[in-house]
């Protein structure tokens, strides 16, 4: 269940009153303002919105890559807005898989090196770690491509083996950003195809920031985000937005 | 160490960049090895100084010599156990790059005074018994190829022709710093033959009870020499050796200043180096930082980094040193004892690293303090 009025209880993600300002040249901007969401388990969402109207941020704050100004994020029990550095990298390493537009994968390394490193991070031994990296690969359809360089990879490839190296390390949770954005529409359905199968059979828990309405149908919520506030809406035809105190 | 294989392909990536930073550092360590070695070749007379060893020579300076008669009225001086003497003879072999320390001594007592030096009885009786005779080190002997028996030739510069010598005895010791190419003969042989400066020798050697008395003892000598010709200037075998080696300068001074400008240039250049690799790769460690890497971890990745530079181009510029030093004293004999001693080596290494971590921290820092958001927007 997705709910964005603050109403809900013990769900995998709890949000309450969430203010984000950043402080641009003297001014004050509010990002996200008083913001709710309660999201269970095996939920996929797509946030859609205008530029600059917190998506990204949203995500950030949810992956414990950001802090909010204010309020509060609770995710599997833990209220990542009060841990440490330290403690705030270990749980992301173990809760979150983070996907980028852009794919951020390291060019020294091959496929079968970038997806590794988050298991440099855990006690797993070599050959663990390189069962568990063959499984990602395979899952993203890259066997073949294990021992090539990120520049030896197209745009579809490079973001496969960058939503390996997110799975890699089995995290609940993961946090897509404009994946497709930088890909061509037959390359961006087999991403879908991946995040959706991931959601589907794997059971993540998927947030997915999108401009794109084709990705966002993927979803099955689809939250609108704009002056710092979340709508749900419909993820079919035109946008109708219910009410911010209703629940699914 | 799991990410150590990510440091070196780190370093792989701007192979002219690396290149350079580790050859700055393999210059400077190479040119520290040599400053070190010469340091130790000029001061290796300070190291090997016996405590209990005091020289006397000529006040107005070291090339004036001493009466061959003050041997009897140092005696004399309380505390006084021995008193030897030697003089500088100044002989090159064939050619003047052949140029080696050789100098004549009292071959009664110069034994008793020096027992550092090992012989077998048999050869040192030889070389006392034959007014020719001389005794060598072991690396004249492998310099030149001579062994027992041989006879050599030597060119006198201060006192004019060609002097020859039977090589008697070859000296042993297990002090490396002792073992330096020189050669020792008869001061009769030389008294005898030499045209000026007759009973006269260069300096007194002179071996006294306990090193707590040597001040008392020098100033006894001294005064007893005082207002005669020839005055006396007594000081220890540390002091008289440390004197000799600042003739040329106060070589600590410059090998301490020359290593300064080394290493602030070091870490100017690797400093800069180190700044324009995390400058490039902020996306990436923020990537790193994403899937969950600590911050102390990326610091010691981007230390990691500067650190092995110095380790690898650090340790190739000391090994380069010790090389060169192997082919031993390339002044033909103004450096005898020309080796890089393995505490120079490990002081060169420690401060290579040390110049890697302070160079790298900077740079190290930044990148621990990079907020991710910050770092990925720039992506």
């Amino acid at each position: 269940m997705v709910r964005v009025d603050g109403k809900g209880s013990g769900a995998l993600v709890e949000i309450r009153s969430l203010d984000k300002k950043y402080h641009r040249g003297g001014e004050e901007i509010d990002v996200l303002r008083g913001l709710n969401l309660d999201v269970d388990a095996g939920e996929f969402i797509a946030f859609m919105g205008p530029s600059g109207s917190g998506k990204t941020t949203l995500l950030n704050l949810i992956g414990g890559i950001d802090t909010p100004s204010s309020g509060m994020v609770r995710i599997a029990g833990d209220e990542i807005s009060k841990l440490s550095g330290r403690k705030l990298a270990a749980w992301r390493a173990r809760h979150i898989g983070f996907i980028f537009q852009m794919y951020n994968l390291i060019p020294v390394l091959t496929a079968f090196q970038n997806v590794q490193l988050p298991l440099l991070l855990t006690n797993l031994s070599k050959t663990e770690r390189r069962k568990h990296v063959e499984a990602a690969l395979d899952l993203v359809g890259l066997t073949d491509r294990m021992q090539h360089y990120p520049r030896q990879l197209s745009g579809g490839q490079e973001q496969r083996v960058a939503i390996a190296r997110a799975i890699v390390a089995d995290p609940s949770i993961l946090l897509c950003d404009e994946p497709t954005g930088d890909l061509d529409r037959a390359a961006g359905d087999e991403i879908l195809d991946i995040i959706s199968r991931l959601s589907k059979e794997f059971k993540k828990t998927i947030f997915l920031v999108t401009h794109d309405p084709v990705a966002a149908k993927r979803a099955g919520t689809l939250l609108h985000l704009d002056k710092g506030t979340l709508l749900e809406c419909t993820t079919d035809g035109e946008f109708a937005c219910k009410p911010e105190d209703s629940g699914k | 160490m799991k990410f150590l294989h990510l440091v070196f392909l780190n370093l792989r990536r701007k192979r002219t960049r690396t290149a350079l930073t580790l050859g700055s550092f393999l210059v400077s360590l190479f040119l520290f090895g040599i400053l070190m070695t010469i340091k130790t070749a000029l001061g290796s007379g300070v190291d090997v100084a016996g405590a209990d060893r005091l020289i006397v020579r000529n006040r107005v300076s070291l090339i004036q010599p001493l009466p061959f008669a003050y041997r009897e009225r140092i005696l004399q001086v309380p505390h006084v156990r021995e008193a030897t003497f030697a003089s500088w003879f100044g002989g090159y072999y064939q050619d003047m790059k052949n140029f080696f320390p050789n100098f004549a001594i009292d071959v009664e007592r110069y034994r008793l005074v020096y027992p550092e030096y090992k012989f077998s009885d048999e050869e040192w009786r030889a070389f006392v018994e034959d007014r020719e005779g001389c005794v060598i080190s072991p690396p004249l002997a492998k310099k030149f190829g001579w062994k027992i028996g041989d006879r050599i030739p030597l060119e006198a510069t201060i006192w004019g022709g060609t002097w020859e010598f039977n090589v008697r005895a070859i000296y042993e010791t297990d002090r490396k710093e002792l073992t330096s190419p020189e050669l020792w003969f008869h001061y009769d042989y030389l008294d005898e033959r030499r045209a000026f400066f007759k009973g006269l020798v260069g300096w007194y050697i002179v071996k006294i009870d306990d090193p707590a008395n040597a001040v008392e003892v020098a100033a006894a000598i001294d005064d007893r020499f005082e207002n005669s010709p020839y005055e006396s200037k007594t000081e220890t075998e540390k002091a008289f050796a440390a004197g000799f080696a600042n003739q040329i300068g106060n070589i600590r001074l410059l090998i301490l200043s020359i290593g300064s400008v080394v290493f602030f240039t070091l870490l100017l250049v690797t400093g800069n180096t180190m700044a324009s690799a995390v400058r490039e790769r902020t996306g990436e460690l923020a990537v790193l930082k994403t899937i969950g890497m600590n911050d102390t971890t990326v610091l010691f990745l981007v230390m990691a980094e500067s650190i092995v530079v110095a380790a690898i181009g650090g340790g190739a510029g000391l090994a380069l040193a010790k090389l060169f030093t192997l082919r031993g004293d390339p002044t033909g004999g103004m450096l005898p004892n020309f080796y890089l001693a393995t505490r120079s080596l490990g002081l060169g290494f420690v401060l290579a690293l040390a110049a890697g971590a302070a160079a790298g921290i900077i740079p190290a820092m930044g990148a621990m303090r990079l907020k991710i958001v910050d770092a990925l927007r720039r992506v």
